[in-house]
């Protein structure tokens, strides 16, 4: 393949980015991570809309758990894991060496599968984050960071009269929703979260989905699930991962309703994973 | 699909159907296993808490009669002309006062008559060296005193005290039968009796205790190997020496008052059981201990000396403040030393060294240090700081740095091990909300393990409080009286303190060797209690 025909190819793409009704927050141009010697995930390419949901389902194993913790260098944790490829926000290269890690993080919050708040109070669990930034000059702007951030997780009617109390005491729904309080109350533009309703019962999960489903008009959210319910249900665009790589990306009602792949045909429809 | 069927119908295939007895055998066979096991479980816990009861029952029956001591509580003339010759009060000179000798005066005022040099000897033995140390407190702490007699516990010396103390010393009275003249009232005395073989009752014990008559001598002869027998009469008292049918002889061990013939039924023969040769007290000062209690003059309390002074030569003046300053010195020295390196050490290892070959061959040696006898890292002080460093030998600063060696490997494992407990969960959340990897670290995962820290860091402690062998080798083996104030002061520590006082061959040293194991083993109970109560206090369950 020559150069201009990789031209060609790159032209199109960005034509069709830019046909698109929304600008993409996340760009993923031939993102490969390996583990070791394990090829975990294999060229993806994807581009992620700013404000709404956006679905990563598959059978385990497939790599989605590992492309999101690329969107905020998590893996930088795992000395192993190697990231080639680019990954963008807002056109602003994320792996990009003189990019300070830090800042990238507070502007992509994260929810993990399993609940796991601080063991502190509930209101320095989610002030732990503003305070670290230096998000807020005095108590009282701190203090309002908090309510504000603990109404937007829908549960500060909950919590209201026992900030003091140790986050841990809450029951699993409730713990959820302080972290996404907590990622929330650092203000970023987009909220990563990995199977976030995994270990919760179905009621505290409906709390969570219609919680990610108010928070989609402010945020870009990207949710790994394994529920396709749940991808159906909260998500406006899914994407299909299978052996490391992106399968299939569309819309959600055209991935459940009319898929272009046969993997992904099996998938929702149950024949494995 | 197929595969997992074919993978369930392969062990129906093998499975065969079991009979309802020999089911039963089987089940029957599982539980005497269970039974064995369990039994021998318990008889293994048996047996470790045997071995453990003994010992602690041992030891601390031991040490016991080392927490009280005896004191006779005499008259005391404070005389001016000794403690204060110009009158002045200079505390320099109330000081410098020969205070032993008001303490002789006052015992040779509570049993009068003595005379000869070897009773004296005796009588003035019977009361500490330190006795007079504490009258010297008495007066420097008011002068006033000076010139009045004063009522004060005097110590004992430390075989006075055993003597006290001893149950197993036997004494019978035999009341006297006949009638019994002395030959006078001091020095040698020989008994008369009027009534002829008045004498033939004692001889015949004394031929059954094994004492023949030694014809040279024409009499029955008593050795210190034979039982103590003595005849107290007219306020004195005469130990029997010599014996024939119709005479005793022998010194007189407390002067009597008059030449009279004692009547049958005024004077006993008294017989100690133990020979004198098997006693630490000679009869003399026997008697004269005898003769104290009897006017009441003798004391019991707690010993309270052997917490508030240093060692000493003599056993009733040891004490072990001195070993506890400077355990106290040396374990600040290697808690300074070793809190931080190895927390800081294991935070490293943990959260931030890269992992690799490097790192791996750091945490096997680590792993190795623990393991390396600890009389290796004495050894090595002395080469390292002693010698090179030129550091003051006996030092606790140098025991300190010694033990900080032995126990850094410890800390750190113990450290590590806490952090690595310390779900990855947390760590995630703190970075996932943009935390530096140290913020993570300081802010969350250190105060989550700070209680496991803790705990390691005690036991380490608490290991280091019962070491000796390396302290031998940095020469903290030495003899110091002084009480440590600094860390560059000779000193020594608990267990070495133990070690020299078990060396010792005076009886009174065993017991304080007991007492201080002790002290020892209460300061390690402590210390391991304070490690259970953190780890149950701030146990967290995620």
């Amino acid at each position: 393949m020559d150069l201009s025909a990789v031209e060609r190819i790159e032209s199109a793409r960005v034509a069709h980015i830019t046909s698109n009704a929304k600008p993409a927050k996340v760009l993923a141009r031939d993102v490969n991570v390996h583990y070791g010697d394990k090829h975990a995930l294999k060229d993806v390419n994807v581009e992620i809309p700013d404000r709404g949901v956006m679905a990563f389902i598959g059978p385990s194993g497939c790599g989605k758990s590992t492309f999101l913790r690329c969107i905020n260098r998590m893996n930088d944790t795992i000395s192993t894991c190697h990231v080639t490829g680019k990954i963008t926000i807002d056109n602003q290269d994320i792996y990009d060496p003189s990019l300070d890690v830090v800042q990238l993080r507070a502007r992509v919050g994260m929810v993990f599968q399993k609940p796991n708040p601080f063991p502190k109070s509930i209101y320095d669990n989610v002030a732990y984050g503003p305070s670290i930034h230096g998000l807020t000059a005095n108590k009282a702007e701190m203090d309002e960071i908090v309510q504000t951030s603990l109404e937007k997780a829908a549960l500060w009617n909950e919590v209201k009269d026992r900030l003091k109390d140790s986050g841990t005491s809450l029951s699993g729904g409730q713990q959820q929703r302080l972290c996404i309080a907590r990622a929330i109350a650092v203000n970023p533009d987009i909220i990563l979260m990995d199977e976030p309703c995994s270990a919760l019962d179905p009621i505290a999960t409906a709390k969570v989905e219609t919680l990610i489903d108010e928070l989609r008009t402010n945020y870009c959210i990207i949710i790994v699930t394994h529920s396709m319910q749940q991808a159906a249900r909260v998500s406006q665009r899914t994407a299909f991962f299978h052996l490391g790589t992106l399968v299939e990306e569309d819309s959600t009602q055209t991935i459940f309703s009319n898929p272009k792949d046969q993997r992904t045909q099996d998938y929702i429809t149950g024949r494995f994973g | 699909m197929t595969d997992t069927a074919s993978s369930l119908q392969a062990p129906r295939a093998l499975r065969r159907a079991i009979p309802p007895d020999e089911a039963a055998a089987r089940v029957k066979r599982r539980y005497a296993s269970e039974r064995l096991f369990k039994r021998l479980g318990f008889g293994a816990l048996a047996v470790t808490a045997v071995f453990l009861v003994t010992l602690l029952t041992a030891i601390i029956v031991k040490s016991l009669p080392a927490f009280t001591e005896h004191r006779a509580v005499l008259d005391v003339l404070v005389d001016a002309s000794i403690v204060d010759p110009d009158g002045k009060r200079d505390p320099n000179v109330l000081r410098a006062a020969d205070y032993g000798s008001l303490t002789r005066t006052a015992i040779a005022a509570a049993i009068p008559g003595i005379e000869g040099r070897t009773p004296r000897k005796a009588l003035n033995g019977l009361i500490s060296s330190g006795a007079g140390d504490d009258v010297r407190t008495q007066v420097l702490a008011n002068p006033n005193i000076i010139g009045t007699t004063i009522k004060t516990p005097l110590l004992f010396s430390a075989d006075v005290d055993l003597y006290l103390k001893d149950d197993a010393i036997r004494q019978t009275t035999l009341p006297g039968a006949f009638d019994l003249t002395p030959s006078g009232l001091n020095g040698e005395i020989t008994l008369t009796a009027v009534q002829p073989d008045a004498f033939s009752q004692l001889i015949k014990d004394l031929e059954q205790a094994g004492v023949a008559r030694d014809a040279d001598a024409g009499a029955h002869v008593l050795t210190p190997r034979d039982a103590s027998r003595m005849i107290s009469l007219n306020g004195g008292m005469v130990k029997i020496e010599k014996v024939t049918p119709t005479t005793v002889t022998g010194p007189a061990l407390l002067p009597l008052t008059s030449v009279d013939t004692a009547k049958a039924n005024a004077w006993a023969q008294l017989i100690y059981e133990q020979p004198e040769s098997r006693r630490r007290v000679t009869d003399q000062e026997a008697v004269f201990i005898d003769k104290l209690k009897s006017s009441g003059a003798i004391e019991r309390g707690f010993n309270f000396r052997f917490f508030t002074s240093g060692d000493s030569r003599e056993p009733e003046l040891a004490g072990i403040k001195g070993a506890l300053f400077g355990t106290a010195l040396t374990l600040l020295v290697t808690l300074a030393l070793c809190l931080p390196i190895g927390v800081l050490a294991a935070i490293y290892l943990e959260e931030f060294a890269p992992k690799n070959r490097l790192t791996d061959i750091i945490e096997v040696n680590i792993n190795n240090l623990a393991a390396v006898p600890s009389i290796v890292f004495g050894l090595l002080g002395l080469a390292v700081f002693l010698n090179y460093f030129n550091l003051p030998r006996s030092a606790p600063l140098v025991g300190g740095l010694v033990l900080a060696l032995l126990v850094l490997p410890t800390i750190i494992i113990a450290a590590r091990a806490a952090i690595k407990a310390v779900p990855p969960s947390i760590r995630e959340a703190a970075i996932g909300l943009g935390a530096s990897q140290q913020q993570a670290v300081f802010h969350h995962v250190l105060p989550l393990a700070m209680p496991g820290i803790m705990t390691g860091t005690i036991i380490g402690m608490a290991h280091a409080l019962g070491e000796t062998a390396p302290l031998l080798m940095i020469g903290m083996v030495a003899f110091i009286v002084d009480v440590p104030s600094t860390v560059t002061d000779a000193a020594t520590v608990l267990p070495v303190q133990i070690y020299l006082w078990s060396d010792l061959p005076e009886a009174a040293f065993q017991q304080r060797t007991a007492a201080a194991i002790v002290v020892l083993l209460g300061f390690l109970f402590a210390m391991n209690g304070a490690a259970i109560w953190l780890r149950n206090k701030f146990e967290r369950r995620w």
